[in-house]
């Protein structure tokens, strides 16, 4: 077994575990730092398959803007365990959890016998995933999406700004 | 690595997301775990564009980046959805002075 291949495994039992510790656990604030693991676990797998750029962008958007905006949320509601809504109705939960272990009962059944098995992932090599590359693509075939998705930015900015603002109530 | 260990494990984050979403009534909680889903999603795209560099790579030299081009559109739609949704879930928290989603049901009537 290479080093890839321990690597691989190791990141994998690191982005499972923090997935059902972020489901599985009490307060909100636990929830958010493991969700953070698992995107370092998930910025780890693409560092391995060499995609560096996705890496740096996961880590940026996700670990270093989003995930600090959940934790800001969090924090000013000033949430914690004990003002975990609870789950009043037990066969809810049940349900819920047969219903993914089903779906996903399904789906293995469905791909563990599929041709594309014989496939490799091409690991710690190929320049796919290069800057230069990417920012080659991104601004000769895709810059008009890419200009697109700063108009998107701008209406989300105002969206949220609008959405948040408080409402002002006029005495009759 | 086979690519069918990609598939699996980008399943079983997939699937665990979707027991979030459909067991937790804290709707933070059930938006990350959306955000936990649309990773599942990212990966096996990376996954999916590594190996078919293997296959395509000489007859499509740039099919590989493009794929890895569409992630970091995921990307940018999500860091978008994110505040949206969050401007929402705290205007929700101001108005209800609670983060239940069952809260929200009284938008039947």
């Amino acid at each position: 077994m290479g080093i890839a291949a321990i690597l691989f495994w190791f990141l994998s039992a690191l982005t499972i575990g923090g997935a059902i510790m972020v489901v599985a656990s009490k307060n909100p604030v636990y929830s958010i730092l493991y969700l953070i693991i698992t995107f370092f676990a998930i910025s780890g797998h693409y560092v391995l398959m060499n995609a560096q750029f996705l890496a740096i962008v996961n880590i940026i958007v996700y670990a270093g803007a989003i995930m600090v905006l959940f934790l800001f949320v969090v924090m000013l509601m000033n949430l914690n365990a004990e003002s975990e809504p609870p789950q009043k109705k037990r066969y809810l939960f049940f349900a819920g959890v047969v219903a993914g272990c089903s779906l996903m009962l399904v789906l293995v059944a469905a791909l563990k016998s599929s041709s594309s098995q014989i496939q490799l992932v091409q690991m710690g090599s190929g320049d796919v995933g290069l800057i230069s590359n990417l920012g080659k693509v991104l601004f000769t075939d895709y810059v008009f999406p890419f200009e697109i998705s700063s108009v998107l930015f701008l209406s989300a900015m105002i969206g949220a700004v609008v959405i948040s603002k408080k409402e002002v109530v006029h005495p009759e | 690595m086979p690519i069918n260990y990609y598939i699996f494990l980008s399943l079983a984050v997939f699937c665990i997301g979707i027991i979030g979403v459909l067991t937790r009534r804290n709707s933070i909680i059930i938006f990350m775990c959306v955000e936990l889903m649309l990773n599942a999603a990212n990966l096996l795209l990376v996954a999916f564009s590594k190996m078919h560099h293997l296959v395509l790579g000489t007859n499509f030299p740039t099919l590989a980046s493009e794929a890895q081009v569409f992630v970091f559109f995921i990307m940018v739609v999500a860091a978008a959805e994110v505040s949206v949704g969050l401007a929402i879930i705290v205007m929700l928290y101001r108005n209800t002075h609670s983060v239940d989603v069952n809260f929200l049901n009284r938008l039947k009537n």
